[in-house]
């Protein structure tokens, strides 16, 4: 296995990557009865014993790990510890999988139907597949897939079971069990479900990562889970979530196994099913509790396109090379291992360096169409719109920067680029609308309010932002490709003098800002600069001497694109200081938070006074809230049942104009951060 | 001076005793000393060729004859410091700067130290070698030491593996090996209390025929018996097989006598404990030639055991056989001793069985197979064996011996036979010989040993055997190389292990640094496994960049205030350990 990290800056154009197979195509053209009873015999770990996965219950419940936390419990509360045992056995009971060959026969049958009404191909990198094979004899494997849809773990165990790899075991929420009949399922298919949280319960927590070890430890199967803990309904990455990657890598760091292969599987689709129920849950129409009926009354669903989809299984990574001098193993030397103890600082933080490269892996392989690159384009035209001969050829020139940048375009080369743009405006007709050889995003009416016309309800606009949002979702799918550079971009915008060390002070505190809001791993902030400065640097747009950094003429095209590209956040962030200066209260509290802000936000917007759509989305505002907090401007506090929020007024307004650009980033400003 | 000529000067043992491929491409070894001696060993060949990848059409002979290096001048001319020859002249102490008797001492057993000879490559040796014969020419030697400032580095048996014995290249005084070869005298044995007096150069096998003419034993068998010294168990804290009974030498040393740079170190009685402050003897114990020389010996002997008796047992695979010691270390009731070896060192074991003499046996051992592997369902390739040693009267042995076998049916062990234990102790002391085979055809591998908490064990064998193969893997060995363990003690609270690995280096320009860049991760595994820097073989400087984390930062400034205060000018500089 590659020694070298997941994640490594060279120059992007020179990644090399896999070609695809269509594993529909086969589908489309032999029985799929006869697929879905195929002989399966799949290869598996070397260390595997026979009988093991029978035995996985007993030997969770008899772990010395479980019976010393049932002991110290009892101890604790005074309830017998034979009670708390039956009460660790109903945990695990409530959790564990019960996959059986015939339940996965008959998903491999209907998602065959499924899949080919849904979908034009499923693509796979199959030399992804041969890599992971091979890992799977040799270590315990952990998938790492990208969440995007509620199809992502059933399509994982399609295609391995297509491939005749061992079928995983997926970590799933808990909500999913709300689908009683669906629920024992995907039980059976192989996901043992897990409560969304259940931070103190030492015993769930005992019975859970016991569980999970001791399949791991026992290679009995690859273990699944998604990094970013939850769909990202932006399809933008979510920050990582620790807990089970660190549960994961214990059984390393304690010697119990040789290595942990971690493997990260970017799955892109180029229509995602759920793409305006994202959109309305992100406006604030309450999630619908996931439950059967929701999930098929998508009948309708099946009668759509929904493009092909993409999955590239990434390099395995291994847990050994990747610790490999920065956690020291012999911290478990001096007790038990079986006790539990607090990962220490130098593991937490390695841990979590591991997630945030996991996750770029992850964006690295994610396969963009080129609607992704004309949403981009539309997004930043969306008062006028765009001619189509426009369009085409400022995606023409897009696709170029992309791929400098190293973006995994899957754009047809074979065919006229205005073929490409047209078709993939017909996939997504449901967002643009064509009039005149005008393009425009579908809002409905005459498109968004110009200052001076009549103004619209409130219900209008939000009907007109599920559109945007629906395609911000697709043009955030790009936005890790022009990250860095966007925001060099936007801090040589805000700097007061063209001097590096100027625009650099400009780019930490935006990067600092935004952590929140996309994938910047902690630390890296140079690293991150250097990236941004060789990219725009390369392409031509910036000119470096040792102490300034200027934009060329001819890289002012770029530049505005990657500005603009920010801006929206950066005007949220700016509207959200604006808020909690101006217009919260003493008595705001956490919950009142998004609503309040929301009002806000709809009422500039009918004034006429902000222009951006996006910004009614609760992700940015709880992400904004979040930077705010981390950052200390302000506090959480607890009064009685509620926690309300503390501003730091001063701070926040400093914050806001630096945002703006009209406040220098101050080195003070910047060292406190 | 007498061991030169018997012993080999670029290999392992006795000159008479040594391992080849005959005319007919199979392996014997020659010789008389062993019960293996002028044996034909039928299947070691296939063994050695499927195992490494090796071919005897592949021949790396050692490269130069002892003639060339002592002979034309390899050897620097000795750096003589003339006023401390004079004064040993003239206390009639014998020395000798002959190139052969300085090469001799310059080394130990290390890989590289062996490899390097049959290379012909001698680095710094002594400069001059010196016999004293008794406890006081020890303390003249050492006040001339002092007296001149030359080195002094002790020379007891010469089987370290620590690299304890090589002189430090940036050592610019003169070098003086101080062979304790002739101090080799029982000097009183008290049968009141059961104790032997002992002068500290006494080499095991010699101390232990000695005591076995009046009745006694020391019972104290590391497998470097036939060739290492009490003085050199004592400094390097050795263990011996059979410590279960006997105990390891911090458990059978009554008194020690140490000559320092600052005077005689003894206590001023035989008590058979004290408690009189930290013990003054594990300062001693393991110092490794860097404090004095070790002269006098009292230690603990035993009455001869009226029965001994062999045996084995096969286990299904090596978790079972882990979990089998680990039950008879939990109920105390250990034999003599008791090893447990992994599939592949069965396997091993296996292509050493020498030719057999009838028809009937081989059946028998065909018989026996069938047994085990088709009735049982033992799996060849997972199957592993324990060999036992059992001491003591008939009877309780007996009653032992059932009591061991009845703890490992619980764990699916199956009695095979004394005769396959026999050979596995057999093995253990000719073993040594077969590296230098394996080197006449490309293969160089090595041992290494560590102490274990029980609930590690099996963790600790996995990884660190996996470790070696994935390491050989990156740097770049043509061939899987041989990575095997086996549980050599057991204790109350965990175990000692002992890995062996080998590889065939053709195609490789540097071997002995492959080999060595693998043992140095193959340690690294171990210390991250919970695995202890060393068991017995001691630190030397092969493995002094772990000490400081080993021992914390008080420990190793504890150990190094005791060297400070008793050698201040570091007269005993052979620099191990610190």
């Amino acid at each position: 296995m590659a020694a070298k990290p997941p994640y490594s800056h060279r120059d992007p154009m020179l990644k090399k990557r896999d070609d695809f197979e269509d594993i529909l195509e086969e589908r489309r053209n032999s029985s799929d009865l006869r697929y879905a009873l195929k002989c399966y015999t799949p290869v598996v770990y070397k260390g595997v014993t026979p009988n093991a996965a029978s035995l996985l219950k007993t030997t969770v419940l008899q772990s010395d790990q479980l019976h010393y936390v049932v002991d110290q419990l009892s101890k604790e509360t005074g309830v017998a510890a034979d009670v708390i045992q039956e009460e660790a056995s109903a945990i695990l009971e409530e959790m564990a999988h019960r996959q059986q060959l015939s339940t996965v026969r008959f998903f491999a049958f209907t998602l065959s139907k499924a899949f080919k009404a849904l979908f034009r191909s499923i693509h796979v990198n199959e030399e992804g597949i041969q890599r992971l094979q091979q890992a799977i004899q040799e270590h315990p494997v952990v998938l790492l897939p990208s969440h995007r849809s509620y199809m992502d773990f059933l399509l994982m165990s399609y295609i391995l079971y297509t491939y005749d790899l061992v079928l995983p075991v997926i970590a799933a929420g808990m909500d999913f069990m709300g689908m009683k009949f669906v629920g024992e399922m995907l039980r059976m298919s192989g996901a043992f479900f897990i409560r969304r949280s259940f931070g103190g319960d030492k015993l769930y927590w005992t019975v859970f990562s016991e569980y999970v070890k001791t399949m791991l430890r026992n290679g009995m199967a690859p273990v699944e889970f998604f990094l970013e803990g939850t769909r990202s309904r932006t399809s933008k990455s979510l920050t990582p979530k620790l807990g089970l990657l660190n549960i994961v890598m214990d059984p390393f760091f304690k010697g119990e196994v040789f290595d942990v292969s971690l493997v990260p599987v970017s799955i892109s689709y180029e229509r995602i099913l759920e793409e305006t129920l994202y959109a309305r849950e992100l406006l604030g129409v309450p999630k619908p509790k996931e439950s059967t009926s929701g999930l098929f009354k998508a009948r309708k669903v099946l009668s759509e396109d929904y493009g092909s989809i993409h999955v590239y299984f990434g390099q395995p990574v291994s847990v050994r090379s990747l610790a490999q001098g920065k956690v020291n193993r012999c911290h478990f030397n001096l007790m038990p291992r079986h006790i539990p103890r607090r990962p220490s600082d130098e593991t937490q933080c390695f841990v979590n360096d591991s997630a945030y490269s996991l996750v770029r892996a992850q964006e690295e392989n994610m396969v963009l169409k080129p609607w992704v690159l004309l949403a981009s384009l539309l997004l930043q035209n969306q008062s006028q719109g765009l001619l189509l001969d426009e369009l085409t050829e400022q995606a023409v020139w897009l696709r170029g920067l992309s791929r400098e940048y190293g973006a995994f375009l899957n754009w047809p080369d074979h065919m006229a680029p205005s073929e490409v743009v047209s078709s993939s405006l017909s996939l997504h007709r449901d967002l643009v609308k064509i009039s005149g050889g005008r393009v425009q995003l579908a809002l409905g009416g005459q498109g968004p309010r110009q200052p001076c016309s009549s103004p619209i309800t409130e219900e209008e606009l939000m009907n007109q932002a599920v559109v945007v949002l629906s395609c911000t979702s697709y043009r955030n799918q790009a936005l890790h490709v022009f990250l860095r550079p966007a925001l060099l971009a936007s801090a040589i915008h805000i700097a007061t003098s063209a001097k590096k060390e100027e625009v650099y002070n400009s780019f930490s505190f935006l990067r600092n800002m935004l952590s929140n809001e996309f994938i910047l791993c902690p630390g890296a902030t140079l690293q991150d600069f250097e990236e941004a400065c060789y990219l725009l640097g390369k392409t031509g747009a910036l000119q470096m001497s040792q102490q300034e950094m200027q934009v060329t003429d001819s890289g002012q095209k770029t530049v505005n694109f990657l500005t603009a590209m920010l801006d929206p956040f950066l005007q949220g962030y700016q509207v959200v200081c604006r808020y909690l200066c101006e217009e919260a209260t003493e008595a705001l509290t956490e919950k009142q938070f998004i609503p309040a802000i929301r009002t806000f936000i709809v009422r500039l917007i009918l004034a006429g006074s902000l222009r951006y759509y996006e910004l009614l989305s609760s992700d940015l505002q709880k992400n904004a809230l979040a930077a705010l907090l981390r950052l200390g401007a302000i506090r959480k506090i607890k009064v009685a049942d509620n926690v309300t929020l503390k501003v730091n007024r001063l701070m926040v307004n400093s914050l806001e104009d630096t945002l703006g650009g009209k406040l220098p980033t101050q080195k003070a400003v910047a060292a406190r951060l | 001076a007498g061991p030169t000529e018997i012993m080999k000067w670029n290999g392992w043992g006795y000159s008479d005793s040594r391992f080849l491929f005959n005319k007919k491409g199979q392996a014997e070894f020659t010789g008389k000393r062993y019960r293996l001696s002028g044996m034909i060993l039928p299947s070691l060949k296939d063994w050695f060729e499927g195992t490494f990848g090796a071919s005897l059409q592949h021949k790396s002979p050692a490269t130069v004859s002892a003639i060339y290096i002592y002979f034309f001048n390899a050897v620097q001319p000795p750096t003589l410091n003339e006023a401390f020859v004079e004064d040993l002249k003239s206390v009639g102490i014998p020395f000798s700067h002959d190139a052969e008797d300085r090469v001799f001492r310059a080394h130990g057993h290390c890989l590289h130290e062996i490899f390097a000879l049959r290379e012909g490559k001698v680095g710094r040796v002594p400069d001059l070698v010196v016999w004293p014969n008794c406890h006081n020419d020890v303390v003249k030697i050492v006040e001339l030491a002092c007296k001149h400032s030359v080195c002094l580095i002790p020379y007891g048996g010469g089987t370290s593996v620590s690299s304890a014995l090589e002189c430090p290249p940036e050592e610019t005084r003169s070098i003086v090996s101080l062979d304790t070869s002739q101090m080799n005298r029982i000097l009183w044995i008290d049968e009141k209390n059961l104790t032997a007096h002992v002068e500290a150069g006494i080499i095991g096998q010699d101390l232990e025929r000695l005591l076995n003419e009046n009745g006694y034993c020391t019972g104290h068998e590391p497998d470097s018996m036939e060739f290492s010294s009490l003085g050199g168990w004592v400094a390097t804290r050795a263990s011996g097989m059979k410590k279960n009974i006997y105990g390891n030498i911090e458990d059978l040393v009554v008194h020690i006598k140490m000559v320092t740079p600052r005077g005689v170190i003894e206590k001023s009685c035989l008590g058979p404990r004290m408690s009189t402050g930290p013990d003054i003897h594990h300062f001693i114990m393991g110092s490794e030639g860097t404090l004095g020389v070790v002269t006098e010996v009292t230690m603990k002997i035993r009455p001869m055991p009226e029965y001994q008796k062999y045996g084995s047992v096969v286990f299904p695979n090596f978790e079972q056989g882990v979990a089998c010691l680990r039950e008879v270390a939990r109920q105390r009731c250990a034999p003599a001793s008791i090893r447990l070896m992994d599939n592949e060192q069965f396997q091993f074991g296996h292509a050493l069985k020498p030719q057999v003499s009838s028809i009937f046996t081989s059946f028998l051992d065909g018989l026996k197979k069938f047994y085990i592997t088709k009735f049982k369902g033992f799996d060849p390739h997972h199957l592993c064996v324990a060999t036992l040693l059992f001491e003591g009267n008939r009877e309780k042995v007996l009653q032992h011996e059932k009591q061991v076998y009845d703890i490992a049916a619980k764990f699916g062990g199956l009695a095979a036979g004394e005769d396959n234990g026999q050979r596995g102790y057999m093995l253990t002391f000719v073993i040594a010989y077969l590296r230098d085979l394996g080197m006449d055809y490309y293969v160089i591998g090595e041992s290494f040993e560590t102490s274990v908490p029980w609930d590690r064990v099996l963790d600790i064998c996995r990884n660190v055997k996996e470790r070696i193969i994935r390491e050989c893997k990156e740097r770049g060995v043509q061939f899987p190389p041989l990575s095997t363990c086996r549980v050599t003690q057991t204790y109350d609270a965990g175990a000692c292990v002992y890995f062996y690995f080998a590889f065939n280096y053709r195609g490789l320009s540097d071997p002995v640094h492959v080999y060595e860049r693998v043992e140095h991760a193959a340690r690294e595994e171990i210390l991250a496994n919970g695995g202890s820097l060393s068991h017995h073989h001691g630190v030397g400087k092969l493995r002094k960049e772990w000490m400081r984390e080993t021992l914390s930062n008080v420990g190793m400034g504890m150990l190094k205030s005791v060297k400070d205060y008793v050698d201040p000018n570091n007269i005993f500089g052979n620099r191990n350990l610190l």
